[in-house]
């Protein structure tokens, strides 16, 4: 992780005219990379994910007033960048195919055929995007729930729900496919 | 749903979606952010305050559309 001085931080913070733009400049530059990989575990998507990160930073910079250095840049980023992928994934069409662009696992299951496994992603895609999300950070990505919680802004019991009935609606659409998990 | 259940579901939920991993950036994207701080705000406030006076005048005419409205925020 890469650290900003805690005069960049104070620099974009007050958001004064003669310092902002350049503490902005050195953060983006600092963060963005960190910012779009966040982005590309939710949305999976490449392009989505670098266009959501200059709509992340866009959303910063408009909040400026409202950071605390307290807190950290990166964690804060990563609340707003989770909010901006939400609301991507809700403009999206189910069933399209956001979630096809990540290769195909090294070591797969060879009892989970091909199909199984693209009806499986094709039903996630289908769940309301909120479950998505604490399901593909908390499940797929293996992040400790703690992060999901800090970066969704909830506690982390009610990502364990989230997690939880996002496989469970899954397992039940599956079934309904006649596809027994 | 059962433990043993949960745990099947999150096997196969992997398999059909790999972690991203390292997915890595393979541009700047400041110049886009240059273009984007330079470009007009997308929906103009207007608009933004008729969605909100319509939200609450649907949420008043159907009051029972509220929680529905709240799940799928």
């Amino acid at each position: 992780m890469q650290n900003e001085s805690s005069t960049v931080l104070d620099e974009f913070q007050r958001g004064d005219p003669a310092t902002f733009d350049d503490a902005f400049e050195t953060l983006f530059h600092l963060h963005q990379r960190t910012i779009f990989r966040w982005l590309m575990r939710i949305v999976r998507n490449p392009a989505a994910a670098e266009d959501l990160t200059v709509e992340t930073f866009w959303r910063i910079y408009r909040a400026h007033a409202r950071f605390d250095p307290e807190r950290g840049f990166e964690a804060w980023a990563r609340t707003i960048a989770t909010h901006a992928a939400l609301d991507w994934l809700r403009t999206q069409r189910s069933e399209t195919e956001l979630l096809m662009d990540v290769a195909a696992p090294p070591a797969s299951d060879p009892a989970i055929s091909a199909e199984i496994r693209f009806k499986t992603a094709k039903a996630f895609s289908r769940l309301p995007p909120k479950l998505r999300i604490a399901a593909v950070l908390a499940v797929v990505e293996e992040l400790p729930h703690k992060e999901v919680a800090a970066a969704l802004g909830i506690s982390v019991a009610a990502v364990k729900v989230r997690a939880f009935r996002a496989l469970r609606l899954l397992r039940k659409d599956l079934q309904q496919q006649g596809i027994t998990p | 749903m059962n433990a043993h259940e949960e745990d099947r579901m999150k096997q196969l939920l992997k398999q059909a979606m790999p972690p991203a991993g390292d997915a890595e950036l393979e541009r700047d994207r400041w110049p886009a952010m240059l273009q984007r701080l330079d470009a007009q705000p997308a929906s103009p406030p207007w608009f933004d305050w008729a969605l909100a006076g319509g939200l609450a005048v649907f949420a008043v005419v159907f009051p029972a559309s509220i929680p529905v409205f709240l799940y799928y925020l």
